[in-house]
Protein backbone atom coordinates (compact mmCIF):
# COMPACT_ATOMS: atom_id res chain seq x y z
CA UNK A 1 0.00 0.00 0.00
CA UNK A 2 1.41 3.54 -0.72
CA UNK A 3 2.04 6.37 1.91
CA UNK A 4 -0.81 7.86 1.08
CA UNK A 5 -3.50 5.50 1.82
CA UNK A 6 -1.80 4.21 5.14
CA UNK A 7 -1.66 7.85 6.05
CA UNK A 8 -5.76 8.10 5.25
CA UNK A 9 -6.17 4.40 7.70
CA UNK A 10 -4.54 6.61 10.24
CA UNK A 11 -6.30 8.84 10.31
CA UNK A 12 -9.67 7.52 10.19
CA UNK A 13 -8.48 5.64 12.97
CA UNK A 14 -7.72 8.04 15.05
CA UNK A 15 -10.63 10.34 14.12
CA UNK A 16 -12.98 7.26 15.30
CA UNK A 17 -11.12 6.95 18.05
CA UNK A 18 -11.67 10.34 19.22
CA UNK A 19 -15.20 10.10 18.44
CA UNK A 20 -15.94 6.93 20.65
CA UNK A 21 -13.87 8.60 23.71
CA UNK A 22 -17.24 11.43 24.21
CA UNK A 23 -19.51 9.02 24.71
CA UNK A 24 -17.72 6.79 27.04
CA UNK A 25 -16.27 9.40 29.02
CA UNK A 26 -19.78 11.14 29.51
CA UNK A 27 -20.74 7.51 30.71
CA UNK A 28 -17.61 7.16 32.96
CA UNK A 29 -18.05 10.88 34.16
CA UNK A 30 -21.80 10.18 35.59
CA UNK A 31 -21.11 6.93 36.95
CA UNK A 32 -17.76 7.85 38.36
CA UNK A 33 -19.25 11.04 40.00
CA UNK A 34 -21.62 8.95 41.78
CA UNK A 35 -19.89 6.00 43.26
CA UNK A 36 -17.69 9.08 44.66
CA UNK A 37 -21.18 10.64 46.04
CA UNK A 38 -22.69 6.94 46.97
CA UNK A 39 -25.46 7.29 44.76
CA UNK A 40 -26.42 4.63 41.69
CA UNK A 41 -25.89 7.27 38.96
CA UNK A 42 -27.91 6.69 35.36
CA UNK A 43 -28.52 3.01 35.50
CA UNK A 44 -32.00 2.27 33.53
CA UNK A 45 -30.56 2.06 30.02
CA UNK A 46 -28.15 -0.89 29.13
CA UNK A 47 -25.55 -2.83 31.05
CA UNK A 48 -24.58 -0.05 34.43
CA UNK A 49 -26.57 2.35 32.21
CA UNK A 50 -24.15 2.17 29.56
CA UNK A 51 -26.56 3.53 26.70
CA UNK A 52 -27.58 6.37 28.29
CA UNK A 53 -24.67 8.37 26.30
CA UNK A 54 -26.25 7.14 23.40
CA UNK A 55 -29.67 8.06 24.44
CA UNK A 56 -27.93 12.15 25.43
CA UNK A 57 -26.62 12.20 21.63
CA UNK A 58 -30.36 11.28 19.97
CA UNK A 59 -31.57 14.19 22.54
CA UNK A 60 -29.21 16.76 21.57
CA UNK A 61 -29.44 16.23 18.03
CA UNK A 62 -33.23 16.20 17.81
CA UNK A 63 -33.99 19.50 20.41
CA UNK A 64 -35.18 22.54 19.47
CA UNK A 65 -32.38 24.74 18.47
CA UNK A 66 -33.17 28.03 19.05
CA UNK A 67 -30.59 31.14 18.37
CA UNK A 68 -31.36 33.85 20.74
CA UNK A 69 -32.28 37.22 19.27
CA UNK A 70 -29.61 39.51 21.25
CA UNK A 71 -26.50 37.10 20.00
CA UNK A 72 -23.87 37.94 16.84
CA UNK A 73 -25.39 35.30 14.82
CA UNK A 74 -22.15 34.24 12.69
CA UNK A 75 -19.90 34.12 15.78
CA UNK A 76 -22.43 32.28 17.76
CA UNK A 77 -23.37 29.40 14.67
CA UNK A 78 -18.93 30.04 14.81
CA UNK A 79 -18.14 29.48 18.10
CA UNK A 80 -18.45 26.33 18.62
CA UNK A 81 -17.08 24.89 15.38
CA UNK A 82 -13.71 26.59 16.80
CA UNK A 83 -14.01 24.92 19.58
CA UNK A 84 -13.67 21.49 18.45
CA UNK A 85 -11.79 21.86 15.49
CA UNK A 86 -8.22 22.63 17.29
CA UNK A 87 -9.28 19.71 19.84
CA UNK A 88 -9.26 17.23 16.94
CA UNK A 89 -6.44 18.67 14.87
CA UNK A 90 -3.82 18.03 18.61
CA UNK A 91 -4.19 14.36 18.01
CA UNK A 92 -1.99 14.30 14.97
CA UNK A 93 1.33 14.47 16.22
CA UNK A 94 0.50 11.82 18.89
CA UNK A 95 2.26 8.18 18.39
CA UNK A 96 -0.22 5.27 19.49
CA UNK A 97 2.41 2.80 18.75
CA UNK A 98 6.26 2.45 17.48
CA UNK A 99 6.85 1.39 14.10
CA UNK A 100 6.63 -1.93 11.62
CA UNK A 101 7.47 -2.71 8.97
CA UNK A 102 5.78 -4.30 5.83
CA UNK A 103 7.88 -5.44 2.53
CA UNK A 104 10.77 -2.87 3.36
CA UNK A 105 8.11 -0.24 4.48
CA UNK A 106 8.39 1.49 7.69
CA UNK A 107 4.83 2.50 9.17
CA UNK A 108 5.06 4.67 11.86
CA UNK A 109 1.57 4.51 13.96
CA UNK A 110 1.25 8.67 14.19
CA UNK A 111 -0.90 10.32 11.79
CA UNK A 112 1.84 13.36 11.07
CA UNK A 113 5.29 13.08 12.18
CA UNK A 114 5.92 16.66 12.30
CA UNK A 115 9.48 18.37 12.60
CA UNK A 116 7.76 20.55 15.16
CA UNK A 117 6.44 17.58 17.14
CA UNK A 118 4.99 18.92 20.53
CA UNK A 119 5.30 22.88 19.57
CA UNK A 120 2.16 21.72 16.90
CA UNK A 121 0.23 20.38 19.56
CA UNK A 122 1.04 23.89 21.70
CA UNK A 123 0.26 26.25 18.42
CA UNK A 124 -3.06 24.24 17.64
CA UNK A 125 -4.25 23.56 21.43
CA UNK A 126 -4.03 27.83 21.93
CA UNK A 127 -6.40 28.35 19.17
CA UNK A 128 -9.40 26.64 21.19
CA UNK A 129 -9.57 29.59 23.64
CA UNK A 130 -10.83 31.66 20.36
CA UNK A 131 -13.96 29.38 20.22
CA UNK A 132 -15.00 30.05 24.11
CA UNK A 133 -13.93 33.74 23.49
CA UNK A 134 -16.25 34.27 20.19
CA UNK A 135 -18.84 32.14 22.37
CA UNK A 136 -18.72 34.34 25.01
CA UNK A 137 -19.01 37.89 23.02
CA UNK A 138 -21.15 36.87 20.12
CA UNK A 139 -23.51 35.57 23.15
CA UNK A 140 -24.01 39.00 24.42
CA UNK A 141 -24.81 38.23 28.24
CA UNK A 142 -22.60 39.44 30.39
CA UNK A 143 -22.40 36.08 32.63
CA UNK A 144 -21.08 34.62 29.33
CA UNK A 145 -18.65 37.49 28.38
CA UNK A 146 -17.68 37.40 32.21
CA UNK A 147 -16.48 33.28 31.73
CA UNK A 148 -14.85 34.19 28.19
CA UNK A 149 -12.70 37.03 30.06
CA UNK A 150 -11.66 34.93 32.75
CA UNK A 151 -10.68 31.67 30.18
CA UNK A 152 -8.49 34.13 28.30
CA UNK A 153 -6.90 35.20 31.32
CA UNK A 154 -6.36 31.81 32.73
CA UNK A 155 -5.35 30.30 29.09
CA UNK A 156 -2.76 32.81 28.89
CA UNK A 157 -1.25 32.52 32.29
CA UNK A 158 -1.54 28.71 32.69
CA UNK A 159 0.53 28.34 29.54
CA UNK A 160 3.34 29.89 29.82
CA UNK A 161 4.13 27.60 32.64
CA UNK A 162 3.01 24.65 30.62
CA UNK A 163 5.35 25.17 28.04
CA UNK A 164 7.87 25.87 30.46
CA UNK A 165 7.40 22.56 32.30
CA UNK A 166 8.29 20.56 28.99
CA UNK A 167 11.81 22.32 28.03
CA UNK A 168 13.25 19.80 31.01
CA UNK A 169 11.88 17.17 28.96
CA UNK A 170 13.21 18.38 25.75
CA UNK A 171 16.61 18.98 26.85
CA UNK A 172 16.96 15.40 28.14
CA UNK A 173 15.86 13.84 24.94
CA UNK A 174 16.96 16.16 22.91
CA UNK A 175 14.14 16.16 20.54
CA UNK A 176 10.91 18.10 20.01
CA UNK A 177 9.15 15.28 17.86
CA UNK A 178 7.12 13.05 20.21
CA UNK A 179 7.81 9.91 18.69
CA UNK A 180 11.74 10.48 19.57
CA UNK A 181 10.51 10.89 22.76
CA UNK A 182 8.51 8.23 23.32
CA UNK A 183 11.35 5.62 21.76
CA UNK A 184 14.20 6.71 24.14
CA UNK A 185 11.70 6.50 27.09
CA UNK A 186 12.66 2.79 26.38
CA UNK A 187 16.25 3.08 27.55
CA UNK A 188 17.04 1.69 31.30
CA UNK A 189 17.49 4.56 33.97
CA UNK A 190 18.57 2.20 36.85
CA UNK A 191 19.08 -0.98 37.31
CA UNK A 192 17.74 -2.17 40.37
CA UNK A 193 18.30 -6.58 40.95
CA UNK A 194 16.02 -8.34 38.47
CA UNK A 195 14.17 -4.97 37.83
CA UNK A 196 14.84 -2.24 35.42
CA UNK A 197 13.24 1.02 36.00
CA UNK A 198 13.01 2.63 31.99
CA UNK A 199 13.88 5.74 31.28
CA UNK A 200 10.27 7.31 31.85
CA UNK A 201 9.45 11.01 32.07
CA UNK A 202 8.31 10.72 35.68
CA UNK A 203 11.42 9.41 36.55
CA UNK A 204 13.83 12.09 35.61
CA UNK A 205 10.88 15.07 35.65
CA UNK A 206 9.00 14.54 38.65
CA UNK A 207 8.85 18.43 39.01
CA UNK A 208 7.82 18.51 35.48
CA UNK A 209 4.57 16.33 35.82
CA UNK A 210 3.23 17.87 38.67
CA UNK A 211 3.60 20.95 36.64
CA UNK A 212 2.03 19.87 33.20
CA UNK A 213 -0.99 18.12 34.70
CA UNK A 214 -1.59 21.30 37.05
CA UNK A 215 -1.63 23.14 34.26
CA UNK A 216 -3.75 20.57 31.78
CA UNK A 217 -6.41 20.99 33.80
CA UNK A 218 -6.43 25.01 33.75
CA UNK A 219 -5.90 24.82 29.82
CA UNK A 220 -9.32 22.00 29.62
CA UNK A 221 -11.12 24.34 31.72
CA UNK A 222 -11.65 21.19 34.46
CA UNK A 223 -12.00 21.52 38.01
CA UNK A 224 -10.34 22.98 40.22
CA UNK A 225 -9.81 25.25 37.64
CA UNK A 226 -13.48 25.40 35.68
CA UNK A 227 -13.71 29.06 36.87
CA UNK A 228 -15.01 30.15 32.63
CA UNK A 229 -17.89 27.76 33.28
CA UNK A 230 -18.26 28.31 37.24
CA UNK A 231 -22.51 27.17 37.69
CA UNK A 232 -23.07 28.91 40.91
CA UNK A 233 -20.78 31.86 39.88
CA UNK A 234 -21.37 32.79 36.45
CA UNK A 235 -24.93 30.33 35.66
CA UNK A 236 -22.58 28.43 33.07
CA UNK A 237 -20.16 30.74 31.64
CA UNK A 238 -19.31 31.26 28.12
CA UNK A 239 -21.78 28.33 26.74
CA UNK A 240 -24.62 29.84 28.91
CA UNK A 241 -26.72 31.10 25.62
CA UNK A 242 -25.83 27.67 23.60
CA UNK A 243 -28.29 24.56 23.54
CA UNK A 244 -29.13 21.53 21.65
CA UNK A 245 -26.32 19.90 20.09
CA UNK A 246 -24.01 23.21 19.82
CA UNK A 247 -23.90 22.43 23.52
CA UNK A 248 -23.55 19.20 22.98
CA UNK A 249 -19.93 20.49 20.73
CA UNK A 250 -18.77 22.65 23.98
CA UNK A 251 -19.13 19.36 25.70
CA UNK A 252 -17.05 17.45 22.82
CA UNK A 253 -14.08 19.94 22.41
CA UNK A 254 -13.96 19.70 26.65
CA UNK A 255 -13.48 15.96 26.48
CA UNK A 256 -10.99 15.68 23.19
CA UNK A 257 -8.99 18.75 25.36
CA UNK A 258 -8.85 16.20 28.17
CA UNK A 259 -8.00 13.11 26.35
CA UNK A 260 -5.43 15.17 24.37
CA UNK A 261 -4.06 16.14 27.56
CA UNK A 262 -3.91 12.62 28.85
CA UNK A 263 -1.92 11.43 25.77
CA UNK A 264 0.74 13.97 26.14
CA UNK A 265 0.62 13.49 29.53
CA UNK A 266 1.54 9.57 28.87
CA UNK A 267 3.50 10.47 25.91
CA UNK A 268 5.89 12.62 27.90
CA UNK A 269 6.22 11.50 31.12
CA UNK A 270 5.06 7.47 31.02
CA UNK A 271 6.37 6.36 28.11
CA UNK A 272 3.78 6.90 25.65
CA UNK A 273 3.41 3.11 23.79
CA UNK A 274 6.06 1.48 26.03
CA UNK A 275 4.81 -1.49 26.91
CA UNK A 276 3.31 -1.48 30.56
CA UNK A 277 5.37 -4.01 32.82
CA UNK A 278 4.28 -7.28 32.61
CA UNK A 279 3.05 -7.00 28.89
CA UNK A 280 6.55 -8.16 27.88
CA UNK A 281 6.01 -11.25 29.06
CA UNK A 282 3.12 -11.74 27.96
CA UNK A 283 4.03 -10.63 24.32
CA UNK A 284 6.90 -13.50 25.02
CA UNK A 285 4.57 -15.96 26.22
CA UNK A 286 2.33 -15.91 23.15
CA UNK A 287 5.33 -17.09 21.36
CA UNK A 288 3.82 -15.61 17.71
CA UNK A 289 6.73 -15.66 15.17
CA UNK A 290 7.53 -13.72 11.96
CA UNK A 291 4.96 -10.73 11.10
CA UNK A 292 1.97 -12.04 13.68
CA UNK A 293 4.47 -11.44 15.94
CA UNK A 294 4.98 -7.90 14.91
CA UNK A 295 1.38 -7.36 15.15
CA UNK A 296 1.07 -8.48 18.53
CA UNK A 297 3.28 -6.09 19.44
CA UNK A 298 1.61 -3.19 18.01
CA UNK A 299 -1.74 -4.41 19.61
CA UNK A 300 0.34 -4.64 22.79
CA UNK A 301 1.86 -1.23 22.24
CA UNK A 302 -1.75 0.61 21.13
CA UNK A 303 -3.23 -1.20 24.11
CA UNK A 304 -0.73 0.16 26.99
CA UNK A 305 -1.06 3.81 25.12
CA UNK A 306 -4.49 3.34 25.55
CA UNK A 307 -4.34 2.32 29.37
CA UNK A 308 -2.28 4.73 30.10
CA UNK A 309 -4.57 7.60 28.34
CA UNK A 310 -7.74 5.82 30.37
CA UNK A 311 -5.86 6.38 33.44
CA UNK A 312 -5.81 10.44 33.12
CA UNK A 313 -8.90 10.37 31.75
CA UNK A 314 -10.11 8.60 35.05
CA UNK A 315 -7.53 11.32 37.06
CA UNK A 316 -9.22 14.14 35.58
CA UNK A 317 -13.01 12.70 36.51
CA UNK A 318 -11.33 11.57 39.75
CA UNK A 319 -10.20 15.59 40.95
CA UNK A 320 -13.19 17.23 39.23
CA UNK A 321 -14.82 15.54 41.47
CA UNK A 322 -12.82 15.56 44.82
CA UNK A 323 -11.55 19.04 44.80
CA UNK A 324 -13.50 22.47 45.29
CA UNK A 325 -13.27 25.04 42.74
CA UNK A 326 -10.69 28.24 43.06
CA UNK A 327 -11.42 31.30 43.51
CA UNK A 328 -10.24 33.66 40.79
CA UNK A 329 -7.22 35.45 42.73
CA UNK A 330 -5.99 31.67 44.38
CA UNK A 331 -6.07 30.59 40.85
CA UNK A 332 -3.96 33.56 39.48
CA UNK A 333 -1.56 33.80 42.53
CA UNK A 334 -1.46 30.14 41.94
CA UNK A 335 -0.23 30.56 38.00
CA UNK A 336 1.97 33.58 38.23
CA UNK A 337 3.59 32.82 41.93
CA UNK A 338 3.54 29.41 42.18
CA UNK A 339 3.96 27.18 39.18
CA UNK A 340 5.91 30.01 37.05
CA UNK A 341 8.76 30.44 38.99
CA UNK A 342 8.68 26.78 39.73
CA UNK A 343 9.27 25.21 36.57
CA UNK A 344 12.17 28.08 35.83
CA UNK A 345 13.49 26.49 38.60
CA UNK A 346 12.89 23.23 37.11
CA UNK A 347 14.75 24.07 34.03
CA UNK A 348 17.38 25.51 35.72
CA UNK A 349 17.61 21.99 37.94
CA UNK A 350 17.00 20.25 34.84
CA UNK A 351 20.28 22.22 33.02
CA UNK A 352 22.24 21.43 36.25
CA UNK A 353 21.82 17.91 36.12
CA UNK A 354 22.75 17.28 32.63
CA UNK A 355 25.88 19.50 32.73
CA UNK A 356 27.41 16.92 36.06
CA UNK A 357 26.44 14.18 33.89
CA UNK A 358 23.57 12.89 35.80
CA UNK A 359 20.68 11.96 33.64
CA UNK B 1 -0.72 26.00 -5.75
CA UNK B 2 -1.35 25.67 -1.97
CA UNK B 3 0.66 29.60 -1.56
CA UNK B 4 -2.65 31.19 -3.48
CA UNK B 5 -5.08 29.88 -1.49
CA UNK B 6 -3.33 31.01 1.31
CA UNK B 7 -2.50 34.23 0.25
CA UNK B 8 -5.97 34.90 -1.19
CA UNK B 9 -7.37 33.82 2.38
CA UNK B 10 -4.93 36.35 3.72
CA UNK B 11 -5.51 39.42 1.63
CA UNK B 12 -9.68 38.73 1.71
CA UNK B 13 -9.14 38.68 5.67
CA UNK B 14 -6.54 41.59 5.84
CA UNK B 15 -9.33 43.66 3.87
CA UNK B 16 -12.02 42.40 5.94
CA UNK B 17 -9.88 43.73 9.06
CA UNK B 18 -9.96 47.37 7.84
CA UNK B 19 -13.31 47.54 6.62
CA UNK B 20 -14.95 45.79 9.85
CA UNK B 21 -16.68 48.63 11.76
CA UNK B 22 -16.42 46.17 15.15
CA UNK B 23 -13.11 45.80 16.86
CA UNK B 24 -13.33 42.22 18.10
CA UNK B 25 -14.46 41.30 14.51
CA UNK B 26 -11.41 43.02 13.16
CA UNK B 27 -9.48 40.97 15.78
CA UNK B 28 -11.06 37.73 14.49
CA UNK B 29 -9.81 38.81 11.06
CA UNK B 30 -7.08 39.62 12.02
CA UNK B 31 -6.38 35.98 13.63
CA UNK B 32 -7.39 34.59 10.18
CA UNK B 33 -4.59 36.59 8.78
CA UNK B 34 -1.76 34.95 10.82
CA UNK B 35 -2.84 31.64 10.46
CA UNK B 36 -2.46 32.11 6.74
CA UNK B 37 0.61 33.46 7.30
CA UNK B 38 1.29 29.99 9.12
CA UNK B 39 0.38 28.39 6.02
CA UNK B 40 2.34 30.03 3.99
CA UNK B 41 5.25 29.38 6.02
CA UNK B 42 4.26 25.83 6.25
CA UNK B 43 4.13 25.25 2.52
CA UNK B 44 7.49 27.26 2.19
CA UNK B 45 8.69 23.92 4.01
CA UNK B 46 9.60 26.86 7.72
CA UNK B 47 7.76 24.41 9.81
CA UNK B 48 9.10 25.92 12.92
CA UNK B 49 8.67 29.80 11.93
CA UNK B 50 5.07 28.15 11.51
CA UNK B 51 4.63 26.82 14.44
CA UNK B 52 5.78 29.71 16.14
CA UNK B 53 3.97 32.02 14.08
CA UNK B 54 0.69 30.59 15.82
CA UNK B 55 1.98 30.26 18.99
CA UNK B 56 3.66 33.74 19.54
CA UNK B 57 0.85 35.74 17.28
CA UNK B 58 -2.22 33.63 17.36
CA UNK B 59 -2.32 31.96 20.79
CA UNK B 60 -0.33 35.17 23.21
CA UNK B 61 -0.50 38.11 21.63
CA UNK B 62 -4.05 37.99 19.47
CA UNK B 63 -5.48 36.69 22.88
CA UNK B 64 -4.24 39.54 24.91
CA UNK B 65 -5.98 41.84 21.98
CA UNK B 66 -9.08 40.50 22.51
CA UNK B 67 -8.83 40.44 26.12
CA UNK B 68 -8.19 43.71 26.48
CA UNK B 69 -10.87 44.48 23.41
CA UNK B 70 -13.57 43.08 25.16
CA UNK B 71 -12.68 44.54 28.85
CA UNK B 72 -12.35 47.87 27.86
CA UNK B 73 -14.25 48.77 24.71
CA UNK B 74 -17.07 46.15 24.81
CA UNK B 75 -19.35 49.56 25.21
CA UNK B 76 -17.57 52.08 23.28
CA UNK B 77 -19.59 52.71 19.82
CA UNK B 78 -18.25 51.55 16.75
CA UNK B 79 -15.68 53.29 14.93
CA UNK B 80 -16.87 55.96 12.91
CA UNK B 81 -14.20 56.38 9.60
CA UNK B 82 -16.19 59.76 8.68
CA UNK B 83 -15.05 61.56 11.63
CA UNK B 84 -11.61 60.50 10.61
CA UNK B 85 -9.71 64.35 9.48
CA UNK B 86 -9.02 65.09 6.28
CA UNK B 87 -4.68 65.58 7.43
CA UNK B 88 -4.92 62.14 8.78
CA UNK B 89 -6.83 60.54 5.27
CA UNK B 90 -3.50 62.36 3.09
CA UNK B 91 -1.11 60.95 5.41
CA UNK B 92 -1.85 57.57 5.35
CA UNK B 93 -2.12 57.48 1.19
CA UNK B 94 0.92 58.99 1.27
CA UNK B 95 2.31 57.17 3.77
CA UNK B 96 0.85 53.71 2.26
CA UNK B 97 2.03 54.80 -1.62
CA UNK B 98 5.60 55.56 -0.39
CA UNK B 99 5.75 51.76 1.64
CA UNK B 100 4.40 50.64 -1.04
CA UNK B 101 7.25 52.36 -3.87
CA UNK B 102 9.35 51.15 -1.10
CA UNK B 103 8.45 47.58 -1.34
CA UNK B 104 8.09 47.57 -5.13
CA UNK B 105 11.51 49.53 -5.67
CA UNK B 106 13.50 46.65 -3.71
CA UNK B 107 12.08 43.67 -4.65
CA UNK B 108 12.31 44.94 -8.16
CA UNK B 109 16.47 43.91 -8.41
CA UNK B 110 15.90 41.34 -6.24
CA UNK B 111 17.16 37.45 -7.61
CA UNK B 112 14.06 34.84 -7.04
CA UNK B 113 16.54 32.11 -8.25
CA UNK B 114 19.35 32.41 -5.83
CA UNK B 115 19.72 29.79 -3.02
CA UNK B 116 22.18 30.01 -0.06
CA UNK B 117 23.73 27.23 1.68
CA UNK B 118 20.91 26.27 3.75
CA UNK B 119 18.81 24.56 1.04
CA UNK B 120 16.12 22.35 1.42
CA UNK B 121 18.07 19.19 0.83
CA UNK B 122 20.58 20.33 3.34
CA UNK B 123 17.88 21.16 6.23
CA UNK B 124 16.65 17.61 5.81
CA UNK B 125 19.97 15.80 6.09
CA UNK B 126 21.64 18.22 8.88
CA UNK B 127 18.32 16.86 11.04
CA UNK B 128 15.43 19.17 10.42
CA UNK B 129 14.35 22.84 10.81
CA UNK B 130 14.06 22.71 14.69
CA UNK B 131 17.51 21.83 14.75
CA UNK B 132 18.97 23.62 12.45
CA UNK B 133 17.67 26.90 13.24
CA UNK B 134 17.76 26.05 17.17
CA UNK B 135 21.78 25.70 16.81
CA UNK B 136 22.07 28.77 14.55
CA UNK B 137 20.27 30.78 17.40
CA UNK B 138 22.88 29.02 19.87
CA UNK B 139 26.02 29.67 18.08
CA UNK B 140 26.37 32.34 14.89
CA UNK B 141 23.48 34.30 16.01
CA UNK B 142 24.35 34.24 20.23
CA UNK B 143 24.55 37.94 20.22
CA UNK B 144 21.67 39.49 18.69
CA UNK B 145 19.63 36.76 20.51
CA UNK B 146 20.57 37.52 24.04
CA UNK B 147 20.24 41.37 23.00
CA UNK B 148 16.55 40.51 22.04
CA UNK B 149 16.18 38.95 25.56
CA UNK B 150 17.72 41.82 27.69
CA UNK B 151 15.42 44.35 25.60
CA UNK B 152 11.75 42.06 26.32
CA UNK B 153 13.91 42.11 30.50
CA UNK B 154 13.61 45.75 29.96
CA UNK B 155 10.17 46.07 29.13
CA UNK B 156 9.31 43.62 31.76
CA UNK B 157 11.12 45.60 34.39
CA UNK B 158 9.17 48.70 32.92
CA UNK B 159 5.87 47.35 33.12
CA UNK B 160 6.16 46.25 36.86
CA UNK B 161 7.38 49.57 37.42
CA UNK B 162 4.87 51.66 36.30
CA UNK B 163 1.77 49.13 37.48
CA UNK B 164 3.83 49.27 41.27
CA UNK B 165 3.95 53.45 40.69
CA UNK B 166 0.32 53.56 40.01
CA UNK B 167 -0.70 51.52 43.30
CA UNK B 168 1.52 53.33 45.34
CA UNK B 169 -0.09 56.85 44.68
CA UNK B 170 -4.01 55.59 45.02
CA UNK B 171 -2.95 54.32 48.83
Amino acid sequence: MSEMSWTLIKFGLVLVGLLQVVPIMLWVERRGSALMQNRLGPNRIGPLGLFHAICDTVKFIFKEDPIPSHVDRFYYLLAPIVCVIPAFMTFAVIPFASSITIDGQVINFQVADLNVGILYIFAIASLGVYGIMMAGWASNNKYALLGSVRSSAQMISYEISMALSIVGILMIYSSVKLGDIARLQGETLVQLGSVAIPKWGIFVQPLGLIIFTTAAFAETNRLPFDLPEGESEIVAGYHLEYGSMKFALFMMAEYLNMTVASAVISTLFFGGWQLLPGMQFALDALAFDGMNREWARIAFEVMSFTIKVAFFMWVFVWVRWTLPRFRYDQLMSLGWKGMLPLSLLNIVITAGLIALGVI
Amino acid sequence: MTFYIFAVIAVVFALTLIFKKNPVSSAFSLIVVFLSFAGIYAVLGAHLIAAMQIIVYTGAIMVLFIFVIMLLSADVPDLDYSRTSKTTKITALIGGLTLWGILTWMFKGAELTKTGTHTEEWITQSGGNTQVLSELLFSEYILPFELTSILLLAAIIGAVAIAKRKRGKKT
